[in-house]
């Protein structure tokens, strides 16, 4: 592939030229042919004419009288030099003897002929010849004309238009090659201001002063701009909250630690140390779930499904978070219905989303109350709900609370506001949608999966 | 000295409330930037420790509201976010300092005397009238160069009695800077202390302006 636009179009641009050039000259070189051929042979046949109508009224000589016409000819075209004694006449009797001829014919008969135009080669050389019979005298009157001379003719006028042509061939590649250059110079305009921005620079490149073959291209470019500084805003929030969200609590643990080396006071030493450890466990949960959300951020879609048998997989979660379960003296139910298993593009991901959404309901439903987690088709949907007591999220709420770091306003409010995102996340990998719903058995978070991919 | 901290995660403000006491301040928390702006409103703190985020707000929005309504308390902004920028847009806000998390407990106090005693016009750190001379970061009292030990509420008396000693200080003046709002208070407390003061330094030190309250007396 040719890497450069410039030489492309220029060796486009040349070679095109040079071809319809080309066809030029032979066309001209058909039309000089034919035009050549026409203006000779009407000279043929009227010398022909003419040396007969000479030799009739006057029994003039014929080889004067061709001698003397060729000699006017030279005369008036001083400078025909190399065509000169073209024509060439000889006089045969009907009986078939040489009466006479000029100077520059051959001996032998130019043509056997008896009237019209015919081709003849003699002595290696080819004649155009034409004959007239002279009634009168009983004589043949042939005149002919050398081809060579004809084609030399013929090529003296084509050479004349190429040679030129040949010589100003390199000023039109100058001229091709520069122009190709201005009319790129936009494009070269356009490149060296995208060359010259560092990585951060994106604010998008004017569309305004661009030619409009480059416009759809800069306007797409736009576009990836825009998208590519957005999504990097995203990430300067996250890093700005993960900041807080990190460094927040690690402030808490050092002061703590020195509340408890400074003071004497056993209440205050015991109050700092389980605060310490509080904010441990705390700590802890945030950067797990840090770490799911980069699982999550980075996990493929998944190809071929997983096959999953619905109880165990929900045990298996809730073994996870067995610890938060007694914590709370926390019941749960789990409810599969008729669905006993199912299938999962990535098992991973949504192991992560139900673990996020259960750990959720574990910290806001009220102690030693019971935690639902049921399954069931919905239409062409799997949906997996949870259902707890706690006081849910209210309506004005449901989207915000899938943002990172936001916390939803209930008071018990210890989570890092990471577990939903996450849920959001994995679900949106997995073609999913999570759902908020309040019903008579309490506030439920439901988990929706396509069905046609997942019921196995 | 009595402090306003506006911390939002639960164990860093009582960390900061138990850590700042130690250090010898009266100390108030509150959570969240519409608490804050309303403690703030009502006054009579000699420094602000304020969070930059807090859940219902920034920090600086509050900052900003408090400076053009015209409070001239001095705030240390607390941060996690403690690139240049964002110190400068802090300290442009109108914070008087800036400490990034997580960090020293003895040095967030010390930066809480250098704004207060900014904020009060004096360079100095050690306050002196007289014989009597007391240094707030170490809370070392001395008279006529002899060492006198004190307990917090004692030192704490003091140094307001110091700071302004030609101003009569009320009762409840005097209660505010020693107790956070958390705190109970017995009716008879800042007399107790006085007492205690007079016992250490001699009586003439704490005049009793009767009825209205007390004021920095020879020394």
């Amino acid at each position: 592939m040719m890497q450069s636009m410039r030489l492309r179009l220029f060796l486009l641009l040349l070679a095109t030229t040079s071809a319809i050039w080309l066809l030029g000259v032979a066309w001209t070189y058909v039309s000089v042919q034919t035009r050549v051929e026409k203006a000779l042979d009407a000279r043929l046949m009227e010398a022909a004419r003419m040396v007969s109508s000479l030799i009739t009224d006057h029994h003039i000589d014929v080889a004067a009288a061709v001698s003397s016409q060729t000699d006017a000819q030279t005369a008036a075209e001083t400078d025909a030099g190399e065509y000169r004694r073209q024509l060439s006449c000889q006089i045969w009797s009907l009986q078939g003897q040489l009466v006479s001829r000029s100077e520059s014919a051959p001996r032998m008969s130019l043509s056997d002929h008896d009237d019209g135009f015919s081709e003849t080669t003699v002595d290696g050389v080819k004649w155009r010849v034409y004959a007239v019979v002279n009634p009168v005298l009983n004589v043949r009157v042939l005149v002919g004309d050398s081809l060579d001379i004809r084609d030399r003719l013929v090529a003296d006028v084509v050479t004349g238009q190429l040679v030129p042509a040949f010589a100003s061939l390199p000023l039109l590649a100058l001229l091709i090659w520069l122009s190709v250059a201005r009319g790129l110079a936009p494009l070269n305009r356009i490149a060296a201001l995208l060359a010259a921005r560092s990585a951060d620079e994106l604010h998008p490149v004017t569309e305004a002063d661009a030619p409009g073959e480059v416009r759809p291209l800069l306007r797409a470019l736009n576009a990836l701009f825009h998208r590519v500084s957005e999504a990097r805003e995203r990430e300067k929030t996250f890093t700005a909250y993960a900041a807080h969200e990190l460094k927040t609590p690690l402030a808490g643990l050092k002061t703590q630690a020195q509340v408890a080396a400074m003071s004497s006071d056993e209440a205050v030493r015991s109050q700092a140390l389980r605060q310490i450890s509080t904010s441990v466990d705390r700590t802890g949960r945030l950067v797990r779930q840090l770490i799911d959300m980069a699982t999550v951020d980075s996990a493929e879609r998944g190809t071929s499904p997983q096959h999953l048998v619905t109880a165990e997989f929900v045990q298996g979660v809730l073994a996870d978070l067995d610890g938060v379960q007694r914590g709370h003296g926390l019941n749960v139910t789990i409810a599969v219905g008729e669905v006993l298993s199912f299938s999962v593009r990535n098992e991973n991901l949504l192991r992560l989303a139900l673990r996020n959404v259960l750990e959720n309901a574990m910290q806001y439903a009220p102690e030693t109350s019971t935690i639902v987690v049921a399954a069931s088709k919905v239409g062409d949907r799997l949906d997996l709900s949870v259902v707890d007591q706690g006081p849910g999220i209210d309506e004005d709420e449901h989207q915000r609370v899938r943002e990172r770091f936001h916390r939803g306003r209930s008071p018990a409010g210890n989570g890092s506001g990471l577990g939903l995102a996450i849920v959001e996340m994995a679900m949106n990998k997995l073609d999913g949608e999570l759902h908020f719903r309040r019903t008579e058995h309490g506030f439920s978070a439901v988990l929706s999966l396509p069905f046609a991919e997942t019921c196995g | 000295m009595r402090i306003l901290v506006v911390e939002d995660d639960l164990v860093l403000r009582d960390g900061l409330r138990e850590g700042l006491k130690l250090c010898g301040f009266a100390v108030d928390t509150v959570a969240t930037a519409a608490d804050a702006f309303l403690a703030l409103t009502a006054g009579g703190f000699d420094a602000v420790v304020l969070d930059r985020m807090l859940p219902d707000g920034s920090g600086l929005d509050v900052l900003l509201s408090i400076r053009r309504s015209g409070n001239r308390v001095p705030v240390l902004l607390l941060t996690a976010k403690d690139e240049v920028g964002d110190r400068i847009g802090g300290l442009d806000a109108g914070a008087d300092d800036y400490l990034g998390k997580p960090f020293d407990l003895d040095e967030l106090a010390a930066r809480l005397r250098a704004i207060a005693r900014r904020a009060e016009g004096r360079a100095n750190g050690t306050l002196t009238c007289g014989s009597l001379s007391l240094e707030p970061a170490s809370m070392r009292v001395e008279r006529s160069g002899e060492q006198v030990t004190l307990s917090r509420r004692e030192f704490a008396i003091l140094r307001a009695l110091m700071e302004n000693p030609t101003a009569i200080h009320s009762k409840s003046a005097l209660e505010e800077r020693l107790y956070g709002w958390q705190e109970d208070v017995e009716s008879n407390t800042i007399e107790v202390h006085i007492h205690k003061l007079r016992v250490k330094l001699g009586s003439a030190v704490i005049e009793t302006v009767r009825g209205v309250g007390y004021r920095l007396g020879s020394v």
